[in-house]
């Protein structure tokens, strides 16, 4: 049983936790690939979900959209920030105020961090942290474990965490929930992209080890799964200084020729130039049916939100 | 301190806070948002002789007892505060700091792209660690310096 009605943060959820909603959402998946009907009834015909996302979105959106209405239910949408009160200069807790009115649980992607947080102080729906700035993404990590245990199982697990990790808040969520069960993570970055002071400090508190590196070539052999994720470029103080980096990182069919060869390949997406396409075809690959397990995990996550709401 | 070093005379009632460091007794009083205004007397002496400190800071407020938790808030930046509360010129309490699980409103959040530092109805809290503070909203950490990040008027 989930401890809280909101997620915000992944350092919410227990192993106890994560497994629920993953055994769950191997159920959808289940019945998904079953092609629903009778696999899959309309659990939450009356329940109305509202999608708030501040920033621009593709697979989290769709995939929250998708989630709630396999399940029965239906999504309103607050739309680009432009079309909406936000504009007006409307504050977060009183957009989120406003929409509960309206639906019985909110989606919410910000580019402040902390607004999940702040904006489930304010109302009794539950609230999913669906991106906070360079803070936390807890249901991408939730379909993030769902795909690696699909793939390696999330025990006796060797995970390579490459790229942007100081504000890739995919890596904030999942590095935390990683520290439930048994992985050793290697972190790779360039020095200025290290993780967080918090982040370290959280992993520090669970007692995970820490192992940071600046080349990939240093863990790849050991690697059970490679998690890619984009540098941002807009990061970066000059441009000379991402070009050098984002060439570091770049990963193609090459690079992997001294990895094992069951190696899953993951990533977040969208991605620019970390993952070379001649990696697509390859049995590495699972970025793909990554994005894919973010109907049924995101099912999984709002069918026991809203169980445990009732 | 014998009297003869006395800077600032003895209060009959309200609240002698010592042993602050050198230098931060300005922002203590920020802190407890005492800036004089209400008339009543205020006494600050910096940067004066201490054998534990070397040098510290002494308050005296005149008139007004500070709470424990008050007294537990100054701890983010003087740890080592006594703070003796003063009836009819006799200390009749003495209390230490004890560091708080979390503050309030007291400490605005370095990082700006918190959520905190929006135009939001939300006070700033943090919780308080061993070795610094923890915004509890956005997770940043501040060890050093913590009183370059007052939120005070």
């Amino acid at each position: 049983m989930m401890r809280q009605d909101h997620l915000v943060a992944a350092g919410q959820l227990s192993r106890a936790d994560v497994e629920r909603v993953l055994d769950r959402a191997a159920e959808f998946d289940a019945a998904l690939s079953a092609g629903g009907g009778e696999a899959l009834p309309a659990r939450y015909p009356e329940t109305v979900l509202a999608l708030c996302f501040y920033e621009p979105s593709t697979r989290t959106k769709m995939s929250f959209e998708t989630a709630m209405k396999r399940l029965g239910g239906q999504v309103v949408d607050m739309g680009g920030v432009d079309a909406s009160s936000v504009s007006k200069g409307e504050s977060l807790a009183d957009t989120v105020r406003v929409v509960e009115g309206y639906a019985d649980g909110v989606v919410l992607r910000h580019p402040r961090e902390g607004a999940a947080k702040m904006a489930a102080e304010f109302v009794d729906a539950p609230v999913i942290n669906a991106g906070d700035g360079a803070g936390q993404h807890p249901s991408q990590t939730l379909l993030d474990l769902y795909t690696i245990r699909e793939a390696a199982g999330l025990d006796d697990l060797t995970i390579g965490i490459v790229g942007d990790l100081k504000y890739g808040r995919t890596v904030h969520s999942l590095a935390t929930a990683l520290t439930e069960f048994d992985a050793h993570m290697h972190f790779v970055s360039p020095e200025s992209l290290r993780l967080p002071r918090s982040v370290r400090f959280d992993l520090h508190e669970a007692g995970a080890e820490l192992r940071e590196h600046t080349e990939i070539d240093d863990v790849l052999p050991d690697l059970d799964v490679l998690y890619v994720t984009r540098i941002q470029r807009e990061r970066f103080p000059d441009e000379d200084e991402y070009q050098k980096v984002a060439g570091e990182f770049q990963i193609d069919a090459e690079t992997l020729a001294a990895a094992k060869e069951d190696l899953t390949v993951m990533h977040p997406l969208p991605r620019v130039d970390e993952i070379d396409p001649d990696i697509d075809d390859t049995d590495h690959a699972s970025y793909f049916e990554q994005a894919h397990n973010g109907v049924p995990v995101r099912m999984a996550l709002l069918d026991l939100l809203f169980q445990n709401h009732e | 301190m014998s009297d003869h070093e006395l800077r600032v005379s003895k209060i009959r009632d309200g609240t002698v806070l010592d042993h602050l460091p050198g230098g931060s007794a300005l922002n203590v009083l920020a802190m407890l948002d005492i800036d004089g205004s209400e008339g009543t007397g205020v006494s600050v002496a910096m940067n004066v002789p201490s054998e534990r400190l070397g040098t510290k800071d002494v308050v005296k407020v005149e008139e007004r007892e500070l709470s424990q938790a008050e007294v537990d808030v100054l701890s983010l930046i003087a740890p080592r505060a006594t703070v003796n509360i003063v009836r009819e010129y006799a200390v009749r309490e003495k209390k230490q700091a004890e560091r708080p699980e979390s503050v309030r409103g007291v400490l605005a959040c370095p990082n700006s792209s918190c959520i905190t530092n929006a135009e939001e109805p939300v006070q700033t809290r943090f919780d308080v660690l061993e070795d610094g503070v923890r915004c509890g909203y956005c997770e940043e950490i501040i060890r050093e310096g913590i009183a370059d990040h007052l939120d005070v008027a």
